[in-house]
Parts: C-alpha cells; structure tokens; sequence
C-alpha cells in the first residue's frame, strides 16, 4: 500500500499507458514543458520526448479535429482541453466527427482517442471556468464519458478509456486533484461502464458520480445518524451508464435519489431517473429525487459559490423528502 | 430595379493547354480517371432525378481535374479528408465504383453500408478519411492524420480538400498555423470555383489565399484548375518535396462549378454569360482534344469512354440489385467492441 494522489494517478495512467502501446501520443495546452495546467502530466515530456508529448497553440477546435485525423491513421491520441468551458470549441469535431466515424463509415473504422478534461466548481474560477457540461457529450450516441471520484478509479478509468476503440470523454472533478487514497501497489483494472457501490445501505439508494461522491458519503454518515442508512452507487461511467447496478440497488432500497454537481434540469439524473421510473416502477416507494445544481450560471464569489454548488444538507433533504 | 447576377471573379481558368511536359501514356490514363469521374456524375445525375438516389447531392462536374491531378501525385498510404462534393476525390483516390454506387443508392453492399451516403464516402483501406457534410472540417482531420503520419515516421502526406467558401472558416487559420508550426506533411487544395452555396467568393472572403498563406510562411501555387496537366505537374512537385520534410503547402486550383450547388439547384442567380462559358473550359474535353492533338484518334479514344461507360454501368447495375441495410446492423456499429482499439 502507497499514498497515491488523484493528479497522480492520472499521471501514472498515463505513463502506464505510453509504456505499453507506442501508438498512445498526449498533446493539449501546456501539458508538455509546464507538465499540465493541473500538474498531471509533469515528467511525461522527459520521459517519452518531444514527438509523442506536446505542447500546442490555443486552437481547441483544430486540437480535437487533429485527434480525430490522427485516431483514423493510426494512432490513439489523448488530448487535454484545459477546463471543460472550452470544449464549446471542440463541439464539430466530437459530436460531427468522431463520434460518428464508426456508424458512418460503414462499421470500418474505429476512432480511438481520449479528451481529459477537468470540470466543476469550488474553486472562485467563474462562469466560465467552473462548468460540469459532461450531459452534453452523453447525449451524442458515439461518445463514451467516464467521470472517476477518486485516484484508484481515475488510473483504472484513464487505461480503460485509452484502450477503448471508441472516442472516450474522461473528466476529471478539479477538487478531486489534490485528494489521496492509500492504494495498492498493483492498482486494480475498471471497466467503462461499471458502477460500483461505495457504501452500503438498507433504506435508500442515492446515485452519483465524481467529485459529488464526497457529499454524498457526507450525507450518508449524517443521515447515518438519524438512522437511515443510504446505499451510494458510484456510476463512475455516465455513458454508458451501469443500469443493472442502480436497479439492483433500486430493488434493495425502494427509494431513489440521484445527485450531482452539474445543473439538474436536463441532467445525467434526468435520464436516470426516467429510465428507473420506467423499469424501476415497481420498486419503487417514494418518488425518485433530483439533487443539481440550480438552473444559473456559476457565480464567482465564495458565498454565492456555496450557496449554488449541490451541498450535503441538499441532499439530505431530498432523502428525507423521498422517505416520507 | 433587377440586380445583376454576380460572376464568378476569382480568376476563371485561361483555357491554355501545356501538354508538353507530359507522356501521351500518361494523359491517356488521366483521360480516363476524369472520364470515370464525369461519367459517373452524369448517372448520378440521372439517378437522382429518377429518384433512385435519397437525399442530396453536390456533383463535381468541371471540377474533376483536380481530384485527378491531385491524386495522380498520391499512394495509398496518403490519406485525404474530402469535402460535401467528394465524389471526385473518393473515385480519384481509388474508391471502387461498386461500393461508391451502391453506398450512394443505400444499399448494404456500399462503402458505408448505406449508413453515409454522398457526403459521407469514405475507406480508410485507401486513405479517403471522409467526404464531410460540415464545411472546413476535413481541414483538421487531415492536419491530425499528417501529425499521424510524421509522428509514426512515414514520409506519407496529407490533403486536405476544401472549397473557395470553406475558406472564411475559422479552422483554416488555425490547421494552417499548427501545420506551418510542427512543419507537418500537409497539403491544402483549395478548390476555387467561385462560388459557396449560392455567393460569389467576392461576398464571402475579404482576403485571398495565397496572402494568407503567405502570413505563416506556406508556400502557395495557384494553377488551372480546368487543366488536368497542370495541376498534376503542380501536385508532384509539391508532393515530392513534402515527403522530403518541405513542411506543409498550399494548392488553390481555380475551377468551374458547373451544375448546381446541389442537384435540383437551377442555378437562376448565375449570369448567362458565366454558364455560357464553362464548356469551352470543361477539363475532359480540354484532355481529349489534347490526346487528339497528340495524335490519337477518335476510335481510341471513343474506346476510352466506352469502356469507362460500361464499368459505370456494371457498378450501377451491382447497386440495383444490393440489399437493403439491416438497421440491427448499423445498431451494432454505433460503439466498436471490445476494450482495445
Ligand atoms: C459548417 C457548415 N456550414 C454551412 C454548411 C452548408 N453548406 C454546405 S456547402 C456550402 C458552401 C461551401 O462552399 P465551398 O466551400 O466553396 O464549396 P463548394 O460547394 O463550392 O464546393 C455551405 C454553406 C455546412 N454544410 N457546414
Ligand atoms: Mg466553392
């Protein structure tokens, strides 16, 4: 067992990744001399060179256009977009392209590139610096988008997504950057598209994902104290998502809360809890609660920040609401 | 009042021919690569307003000298994203007539087993990455597949394929800036044929190529278009001082958009006098009378045609009796399978 830090880990993901298949290249702003506007990428550049980790101009949209071209020719490029914001600018290139090749094309090509990217609030970056927009990417059929919660998932997620065939989304909850986990030496192998339970309990099921995980096991133990004891469902892959798994946990509980940091209205829980309304009907006892942000744009100062970001007394709220 | 009708003004080709520098071999074969291109349009066109053809297409008619010329300077291993009037650079690159039909008839047997169409032709055995129905995107599908080709150490190239109109796209200045930055083996060929959609080139663009390439350092050639000698001669000269790591260049070929923007387009905003003179610039005829020139005769070259016709017509036929796509098929094709590309 070591210490391992989530900035690491992804590191590491990395490195692991470039060792075993030469064909892995890594590129984005400031991710090869200065090591990644998170730190995540330091040493890379020294230890793999200049031809497959690389630093470029500001031009996200022909950053994600290149990853494409290079996906098609032979090679698996993972490309960081700086923050999430900025994959406004990379919109063509994933939704009209990449995602589409495969289907398009007849079934005869694969398109095997990964775009990190770090989301959320919590740390005064505004508006434009803060944002959770993965739902956007779950809604195109071709892209994949997996968003780990703590350093072991973001290693397992990381080599996951760069050995898929398919275009994968990978983001990374800022406030995630700094957390560490004691880890096995041997870090274990995940799977896009697996959930896993992160707590267990009797009386209601919450499910989330990435950095809101940390509330939600918040939650759990202040709920723990009034004696209801939450299951949570780390969804961990948002597209696909583990709908055996929610339901299975459904069907224990009977009641459901679904709960992240990106705005709730036309959410990743929108989608879960249509689809566990429909074929978790008749499990369930109470009715499926949302927990999102609300519909506004992040605000820059820290009251009106804390006021906005998804908080525990949030979601016990919404727990109690479905128990009653 | 009536406004008169634009003209094309960016420089409409001279009708000079220079088949001098050239094997009469060598433009009989490309004779026949323009006449496949042509002969295959000119069905489509008569499939589509038979209604075999779903959807809609923008033909290249006038503008096959340079997928020809082009091409003529490529292998295999070089790859090219091609635009929304792709017929041309598919067929040119090496895109079997069979599949080419049948994909454009949505049939299984096509190159995107009916799921693409037109404006999705694509095979990645031959290096075609892609006709593309969203203006300018190839450009940077082709800078990531010359990063490819440099980064895996092959001396293979890329060409990026885009109209006059794809120019004011915001992607053209950044593909040109990071292919002049990493010195990347990328050639963009714009093809200039004076029109996007339903605008002249003078109401879309404020500036001209060749200055704008010249702002990164990218050497740029303008040529006829029209003249298949030309840009083949342009194209192996600038191809083969790519593959000995000149960096990227520019094309721009100067060209005849003869048909609509789309089929069904009766082009009613275009001045008589321009359409009036586009057969005297047509680019097959200038190579026959060429060939003709250089002393082959009528009979040869009618045998040309005939054999191009006739494998025009098997591909239609192949189509016609394809089948329909199964839809669990293309369901199946939304992901690749399995945890390794
Ligand atoms: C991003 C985008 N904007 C607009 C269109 C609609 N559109 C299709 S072709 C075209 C004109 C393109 O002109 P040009 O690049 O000169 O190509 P040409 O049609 O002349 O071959 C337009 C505006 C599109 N397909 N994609
Ligand atoms: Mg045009």
């Amino acid at each position: 067992m070591a210490e391992l830090r989530y900035q690491k880990a992804i590191g590491r993901a990395l490195e692991d990744a470039m060792t075993a298949d030469p064909t892995v290249i890594l590129f984005g702003e400031d991710v090869a001399e200065a090591g990644g506007s998170f730190g995540a990428t330091k040493g890379l550049r020294e230890k793999f060179g200049a031809a497959r980790v690389f630093d470029t101009p500001i031009s996200e949209a022909a950053l994600a256009g290149a990853a494409v071209g290079a996906a098609v020719s032979g090679l698996k490029p993972v490309l960081e977009i700086m923050f999430m914001d900025f994959t406004t600018l990379v919109m063509d290139a994933l939704v009209n392209q990449a995602a589409k090749a495969r289907f398009m094309f007849g079934g005869r090509c694969a398109v095997p590139l990964v775009l990190r990217t770090p989301h959320g609030g919590g740390l005064g970056a505004g508006p434009q610096h803060s944002q959770c927009l993965e739902a956007w990417f779950a809604h195109v059929p071709g892209l994949k988008v997996v968003c780990p919660s703590d350093p072991v998932s973001a290693y397992g997620l990381l080599r996951a997504a760069i050995d898929d065939p398919n275009p994968v989304i990978f983001v990374e909850n800022k406030s995630l950057y700094a957390s560490k986990i004691d880890a096995p030496d041997e870090l274990p192998a995940f799977e896009v598209g697996k959930a896993r339970i992160a707590r267990p309990g009797a009386d209601v099921t919450i499910v989330t994902y990435g950095g809101a995980l940390r509330t939600a096991l918040a939650a759990a133990d202040a709920l723990a104290g009034e004696g209801v004891e939450a299951e949570i469902v780390d969804l961990l892959s948002l597209q696909p998502w583990d709908e055996a798994t929610v339901l299975a946990s459904l069907s224990r509980t009977h009641r459901l809360v679904v709960m992240h940091e990106a705005v709730e209205a036309f959410g990743v829980g929108a989608e879960i809890a249509a689809r566990m309304a429909d074929i978790g009907f008749d499990e369930l006892d109470g009715p499926i609660v949302r927990v999102g942000a609300p519909f506004m744009p992040i605000p820059f100062s820290k009251p009106l920040e804390r006021a906005y970001m998804p908080s525990v007394e949030n979601l016990v709220a919404a727990v109690r609401r479905t128990l009653a | 009042m009536t406004r008169p009708k634009p003209k094309a003004t960016t420089g409409v080709p001279t009708g000079r021919n220079n088949p001098s520098e050239i094997s009469r071999d060598h433009l009989a074969d490309l004779y026949g690569r323009l006449l496949t291109i042509r002969r295959a349009e000119e069905r489509l066109q008569k499939l589509f307003a038979d209604g075999e053809v779903p959807g809609f297409i923008h033909l290249s008619i006038g503008q096959e000298a340079v997928s020809v010329g082009v091409m003529d300077a490529l292998r295999d291993a070089d790859t090219i994203a091609s635009t929304h009037r792709g017929h041309g650079h598919a067929i040119a690159k090496g895109m079997a007539l069979e599949g080419f039909f049948a994909e454009l008839l949505a049939r299984d047997e096509g190159v995107c087993r009916g799921r693409g169409g037109s404006m999705h032709v694509a095979d990645m055995k031959i290096g075609m990455l892609g006709a593309n129905g969203i203006v300018g995107a190839g450009l940077s599908i082709a800078l990531g597949s010359a990063l490819a080709h440099k980064t895996r150490g092959t001396n293979d190239i890329a060409v990026a394929f885009f109209g006059d109109g794809a120019q004011a796209e915001g992607l053209l200045h950044e593909c040109l800036n990071i292919a002049a930055l990493w010195k990347l083996p990328l050639l963009f060929v714009c093809e200039n044929n004076g029109w996007g959609e339903f605008l002249p080139t003078t109401k879309h663009l404020a500036f001209q190529l060749g200055d704008l390439a010249a702002a990164y350092r990218v050497p740029h050639t303008r040529v006829d278009g029209n003249d298949v000698v030309a840009v083949q001669a342009a194209a192996h000269r600038i191809v083969e001082a790519m593959r000995e790591g000149a960096g990227p260049m520019a094309l721009e070929c100067v060209t005849t958009r003869v048909r609509g923007h789309f089929e069904g387009d009766a082009q009613k905003y275009r001045d008589p006098d321009e359409l009036a003179a586009l057969a005297a610039l047509d680019p097959v005829r200038r190579v026959a009378d060429q060939l003709a020139a250089l002393g082959l005769g009528a009979a040869a070259l009618e045998a040309i045609d005939a054999g191009v016709a006739q494998k025009v017509e098997a591909a239609v036929a192949h189509a016609r009796t394809g089948t329909d796509p199964s839809f669990e098929a293309a369901c199946a094709d939304v992901y690749a399978e399995g945890g390794r590309a």
